[in-house]
């Protein structure tokens, strides 16, 4: 077979300043899908037939936090199509599979490139490919990478993943980078919500749903381990009772001549209202993270669903009510 | 197979297993690692049902019910009526 070298294309270690912004862009949410890379074969440096060969997906940040990390190693990078996706979740839906490496194999003329037959895969790949078919398909051995790009260079002096790079982390940094996408994927239900919040209980309601909305996206990612108990949910549940505390104090307090019932009824709305919602969201962050199983989320679904939907409906109804003794007790 | 934890799917067989040590690579949460020349789970609870080690296994020594631990796939699957929940993040 003819290798077609203009087939390889040319790429280095540096991010450009362009690079960095379509990072920015990747992170806010901002077209989504279109932070791609052509897939095929690219040549890092002046690789060799030597060279080591690494296998990535063609979201730009995965391809970019690939060829950042391999500082002073000459290689070649074979990009599948992953139509824009991550390697982990790619792998999940089986895009960054089997099927597309055997392919890609063949297309891009790798095996007349390089004399070696080893490719060094993301570990985080592993869920998407069956290492020994693609040995048995396309003849060459799969070697699984360390978790993180940046232990590259470390895992090539001995071809030896630790089993520190072996593991997956949730660290600060790692969670908040995710927040603008969660807070971006519920800035239209927070206006809509503070509109009707709005509507029935004037800008104190508003700013209360926005509160426990942001509590739900910003502060949840960042607390997370330090939020008491086990389940996303109940820990959403005690951060959101926390964000509730001054506001149904506040209502409480504010009209101090106003029968003690009245108060009470106003101050448990919020306290009945605020921390559904914020334990949904905490709930919803299950996928963002590195940690939670398929059955254990369907567990706490069950389990924690029918509680939100109460508490919530209860603080809705209590809501209403309230609304209306107010309106007519204006009225008199 | 052996069912190993009781709060995830994965089940785990010592007989096929000869030892190769892929299902210890490939676990992000170390849930498997060598005892001399098999391998054995360590972290059974830890399991996110990824389902990389059994992909990975080439003597079907793991089984594990794979899928997106997203309570808002699972939500998006049964608002519109489909089976599997498939993640619509990247």
């Amino acid at each position: 077979m003819q290798t077609n070298a203009s087939m390889i294309r040319a790429t280095t270690r540096a991010l450009t300043w362009a690079n960095r912004w379509d990072h920015f862009l990747a992170r806010w949410s901002f077209n989504r899908m279109g932070h791609r890379i052509e897939p095929g074969l690219y040549a890092l440096g002046h690789p060799n037939a030597d060279a080591p060969v690494f296998v990535t997906a063609n979201y730009t940040l995965s391809f970019d936090a690939l060829r950042s990390a391999l500082v002073g190693i000459d290689g070649y990078i074979l990009v599948l199509d992953t139509q824009g996706i991550n390697v982990w979740c790619a792998a999940g839906k089986g895009t960054f599979g089997t099927d597309e490496l055997v392919q890609k194999i063949e297309t891009t003329g790798l095996r007349d490139l390089v004399r070696h037959r080893t490719l060094i895969l993301p570990q985080l790949g592993a869920p998407g490919i069956a290492a020994h078919e693609v040995t048995k398909r396309a003849k060459f051995k799969i070697e699984y990478g360390p978790v993180r790009a940046a232990d590259l260079p470390a895992y090539l002096k001995t071809r030896q993943a630790t089993p520190e790079m072996r593991r997956v982390n949730f660290p600060l940094l790692d969670r908040v980078v995710l927040i603008p996408v969660e807070f971006i994927a519920t800035l239209l239900p927070l206006v809509i919500a503070a509109v009707v919040a709005f509507v029935l209980g004037g800008w104190f309601a508003a700013f209360a749903v926005i509160a426990a909305i942001v509590a739900g996206t910003v502060l949840f990612p960042i607390l997370l381990p330090w939020l008491p108990t086990h389940a996303f949910s109940s820990k959403g549940f005690i951060l959101g009772a926390l964000v509730a505390i001054p506001f149904a104090l506040s209502v409480f307090l504010k009209n101090p001549d106003q029968a003690l019932w009245v108060r009470a009824l106003g101050a448990l709305t919020y306290a009945l209202t605020l921390p559904p919602i914020t334990a949904f969201l905490a709930l919803n962050f299950t996928g963002a993270t590195t940690f939670t199983s398929r059955t254990g989320v369907r567990r706490e679904m069950f389990a924690y669903i029918p509680a939100m939907a109460w508490t919530f409906g209860t603080g809705i109804a209590l809501t209403i009510i309230f609304a209306s003794i107010r309106i007519l007790g204006g009225a008199q | 197979m052996i069912a190993v934890s009781t709060i995830n799917t994965l089940k785990f067989d010592p007989t096929p297993c000869t030892g190769c040590g892929m299902c210890v690579n490939v676990c992000p949460h170390g849930v498997f690692a060598m005892n001399g020349r098999v391998a054995y789970v360590v972290r059974a609870d830890a399991c996110m049902e990824c389902g990389a080690c059994q992909m990975n296994c080439p003597f079907g020594a793991i089984q594990v019910d794979s899928g997106v631990g997203c309570a808002a796939a699972m939500i998006r699957a049964a608002l519109t009526g489909k089976h599997q929940p498939e993640c619509g993040c990247n």
